[in-house]
């Protein structure tokens, strides 16, 4: 059995500090990685699960609604409003100059070539976020003749651009695509 | 601390030096887990339970806050919402199963720690305090368990509640009123399950306060080690940190193994396949059982079965209160000087015993009932109260001891290295 | 004190057990508990080998898919399935244009668009697959007041999981002709007690108000490239099927979970060297343990410098 002093005459013999270290450090270093490694599970959870991703597009029949009429839909929780433009409307909102606009775009860049008549847009203010009117039957279009948001007086043209009012931007364009022509697929 | 030759905490950076003139944080941890705190150089691996004790604890208050994000406490909805995390919550099988996993995870460990401790007597002066914590923490972890069980509101889950919470209309006069209190109406339902998610989310944390006043009363004494004897200088001891940080950590390794085991590969074999059904309050299970960590306790309850005085289930409710609570007593039940039962023959055949008169409650308390299973679990609970009650006190009256080590240093270099070992010792030359 | 007390008390509740127990003695002496009916004549299933089967377990998707036809085909009249959406179908190794079609085929309570009144709408991939039934009373009314349990845990929920879906399926038997392993013919009491109760051992109370509903080969027909569609062959692939549908995420289990070992056997290997290394420096040792220690070094140079000589 060892003593005290046979320990301690062993222990001089070897001392290869550094394979000793790297040992230690190896060690640490794993279950560093392994500590790092359960975080992910733990972060991931809050991401939206698989229910939520599998409503986060939506498919709108659009063959009911006549020109001049619009229609307020959901999609990823939030009202999207769909027009469809008359001539009119159309001619109306090509006729703006540009730089009159506070947040310049054509009606070419805010729909679909061939369905220029198909007004998408977020129903969202871009100001603080309320819902403007001007989607049903008899409410206010505003100065412009296309959305009016009640809550602070920002006033879309038929084009759904700002015109008037605090808000910032036009009413944002939600990533969409005719899957057929009556059918409208949005994210 | 009270070892003299105790490293005192020296910062060697400005920023620990900044921190340490403001709050004595790091300075703390240092005494207590660092190199500032001496621990008896002979402990064997049944010292690892403590720290994996604590592991469990945080993984499951971990887990368990995630899964909060996602859980509805509401009848109709709490098992789609277990569901719902099982299939559409990214990752969530896997916090699922480590929560589920990790009760019984978390009871191996504290079991293994409780009987280490009636082992050495971990219980005897001057560490009574750190006993009763424990058992304070126990029964914290019983309640826990048992609420977070009720959340799935599978058929387990509703039967289980409407049992336990049935003990208490065993007491007479003040029973149902309290059984009704309890549940915030007649019978489980959404009352009793908001209040259990409730009560479930908070008495981890209560636990942790525990756990920390257990260790406090801890590092006062000391830790015990595998012969009893106390520690006398500087050379009976080593520095927690490095010696017992890196045998704690692979140790740990090895345990979280065994638990990812369960977790990936064998998820349900602790569990019960009734809990997969849905609540239904007018369909009795075939079998009611808890999980199995509560197995030995409901052995217990399901003994009594004739009325004497007082009617059998009241009994049964005393009785398996009761087999928790004389634990607080076992310092002075069991009051022989000599700690370690390894110097304690007779103690140590008794302890055996007690080993397998527990693993047999736990076969009876998850067995079905037959006349059988019965008798044996009335045999096997009335050893276990006539252990603690009356065998303990005569035999640490009575029994001859073997004579100690002068020392843990001495133990050490003897060469008993069965002196340190788990399994009991040989003489000491 | 306490030793006295405690004793007092150790006494008590042992008597009161020692009492209980030679009740039960005698109880079970001068009333011996007869055999019932159940446990004379309940068969255990047999295992059922599945891909999915052990840890490194994998679906068989084209089993899945002629499981789902199962379903379909013959369990959905009476079944909900209600925990699995059209969309998790991707899993069977079906793209999205097929799992719309699929979906396409139910219909979905919902509300008409223009009157408000209850109506039907097409399924989508997100919906969940439909009950067929509005609620547990219409179910019962049109079962002989039995529920059909929703099948999307059933494997979970059933001791014996697949392999007793799979036995009860196969295990119908003629109740007048049958005899247990002993060979004793089924008592009266064992009898279906009426018409609308079906006998199968594997079932725990022996009589069961599901008749078979597979009950001839070629029931349902399985595209080309697929096994023979018998008895026992179709009630295989639906008990797969279901063991899907309760674990959909069986597979991701079983590879994260090999991932997960391999790593920590290896950190635990880290972590021994680590600890063997530490310890070594520890002033104390006993017996040499571990291959780093000094003492067991020095004893291996010791002993290839003998070997040599």
């Amino acid at each position: 059995m060892a003593t005290l002093e046979e320990t301690t005459a062993h222990m001089e013999a070897d001392h290869s500090l550094r394979r000793r270290d790297f040992i230690n450090i190896a060690a640490v270093s794993f279950a560093g990685v392994g500590a790092a490694a359960a975080v992910l599970p733990l972060v991931s959870q809050m991401s939206p699960s698989a229910d939520v991703l599998a409503l986060a597009s939506v498919e709108v029949d659009v063959s009911k609604i006549a020109p001049g009429q619009a229609i307020k839909t959901s999609w990823r929780k939030q009202p999207v409003f769909i027009r469809n433009l008359t001539a009119k409307e159309i001619g109306e909102a090509n006729a703006v100059k540009l730089s009159d606009l506070r947040d310049p775009q054509t009606l070419a860049e805010r729909t679909k070539p061939g369905k220029e008549n198909w007004l998408v847009t977020l129903g969202v203010c871009t100001h603080l976020g309320c819902v403007p009117l001007g989607v049903g039957e008899g409410e206010n279009r505003g100065p412009f003749g296309g959305y009016f948001c009640p809550c602070h007086g920002s006033a879309y043209d038929t084009a759904a651009r700002i015109r008037q009012g605090p808000a910032p931007l036009n009413l944002q364009v939600p990533d969409y695509e005719f899957t057929s022509d009556t059918v409208v697929t949005i994210g | 601390m009270s070892f003299a030759w105790a490293k005192p905490y020296e910062p060697t950076t400005a920023l620990g030096r900044w921190i340490d003139d403001r709050m004595p944080l790091p300075r703390l941890v240092y005494g207590a887990i660092g190199g500032g705190y001496p621990v008896p150089r002979n402990l064997n691996y049944l010292w690892n339970f403590g720290v994996l004790s604590g592991l469990m604890l945080v993984v499951q208050i971990v887990t368990g806050i995630v899964m909060a994000m996602h859980y509805h406490a509401d009848a109709g909805g709490a098992f789609n919402s277990v569901e719902h995390i099982m299939r559409d919550v990214n990752a969530g099988w896997m916090l699922r199963y480590a929560h589920a996993n990790g009760a019984s995870f978390f009871f191996v460990a504290v079991y293994i720690h409780i009987f280490r401790g009636l082992f050495y007597g971990s219980y005897k002066a001057p560490r009574e305090l750190v006993w009763m914590l424990g058992l304070v923490i126990y029964l914290l972890m019983m309640a826990t368990a048992f609420m977070g069980y009720v959340l799935p509101w599978g058929q387990m889950s509703y039967w289980g509640a409407q049992v336990i919470t049935g003990f208490f209309s065993a007491f007479p006069v003040v029973g149902e009123p309290i059984r009704v209190w309890l549940l915030g109406g007649f019978a489980p339902d959404q009352a009793a399950l908001t209040r259990f998610f409730a009560l479930h989310y908070l008495l981890p944390f209560v636990i942790a306060g525990v756990v920390i006043l257990h260790i406090w009363s801890l590092h006062i004494p000391g830790s015990n080690n595998p012969t009893g004897v106390d520690v006398k200088d500087e050379k009976d001891t080593l520095p927690f940190h490095p010696f017992y940080t890196a045998k704690d950590g692979w140790f740990m390794g090895l345990f979280v193994t065994l638990y990812c085991l369960f977790i990936f590969f064998l998820p349900n074999s602790l569990g019960h396949p009734d809990n997969y059904i849905p609540a239904n309050p007018l369909a009795t299970p075939a079998h009611i059982v808890p999980e199995w960590y509560f197995w030995p306790f409901y052995a217990i309850l399901r003994s009594f079965t004739v009325d004497l005085i007082l009617p059998a289930k009241l009994w049964g409710v005393l009785a398996m209160f009761g087999s928790i609570l004389l634990l607080f007593f076992l310092p002075w039940l069991d009051n022989s000087p000599v700690r370690s039962g390894n110097y304690r023959p007779l103690f140590k055949r008794f302890f055996w015993l007690l080993l397998i008169d527990v693993a047999i409650l736990g076969y009876v308390g998850g067995a079905h009932i037959s006349p059988f299973n019965v008798a044996l679990g009335q045999i096997a609970a009335a050893y276990y109260f006539a252990h603690f009650l009356i065998i303990l006190p005569w035999v640490s009256r009575n029994e001859k001891t073997l004579p100690l080590p002068t020392s843990i240093t001495a133990s050490v270099l003897h060469g008993e290295k069965a002196e340190s070992a788990p399994l009991g010792a040989k003489t000491v030359a | 004190m306490v030793r006295i007390l405690g004793n007092i008390v150790g006494a008590v509740f042992a008597g009161v057990l020692l009492l209980a127990f030679g009740g039960t003695v005698k109880d079970y002496f001068s009333e011996p508990p007869l055999p019932s009916v159940s446990e004379e004549f309940h068969l255990e299933p047999e295992h059922l080998a599945l891909s999915s089967d052990g840890p490194f377990g994998k679906y068989d998707k084209a089993q899945l898919q002629r499981g789902l036809q199962i379903y379909h085909e013959v369990c959905s009249g009476c079944h909900s399935l209600n925990r699995v959406a059209f969309r998790d179908l991707k899993d069977l190794g079906y793209n999205e244009a097929q799992v719309k079609n699929f979906a396409a085929q139910f219909e979905v309570p919902d509300v008409n668009p223009d009157t408000g009144e209850p109506a039907l709408r097409k399924a989508l991939p997100s919906d969940y697959f439909p009950s067929p039934y509005a609620n547990e009373t219409a179910a019962r009314a049109a079962n002989n007041n039995a529920v059909p349990p929703d099948l999307s845990l059933i494997t979970k929920s059933r001791e014996g999981g697949a392999s007793y879906v799979h036995a009860l399926l196969t295990g119908y038997r003629d109740p007048k002709t049958y005899k247990n392993e002993k060979g004793e013919p089924l008592p009266k009491e064992g009898m279906p007690a009426s018409a609308t109760l079906h006998f199968n051992p594997y079932f725990a109370n022996l009589n069961l108000a599901m008749p078979a509903p597979l009950n001839s080969d070629g029931q349902v027909t399985y595209a080309p490239g697929n096994p023979k569609p018998t008895v026992n062959q179709m009630a295989s692939d639906i008990s797969a099927f279901l063991v899907w549908t309760a674990e959909p995420k069986l597979e991701n289990r079983h590879r994260a979970g090999i991932a997960v070992l391999i790593f920590l056997i290896i950190a635990t290997a880290l972590g021994y060297l680590s600890y063997q290394n530490v310890w070594a420096e520890a002033k104390r040792k006993v017996a040499p343990v571990g291959p780093l220690d000094p003492e067991n070094k020095a004893k291996r140079t010791r002993a290839t410098a003998k070997a040599r000589d």
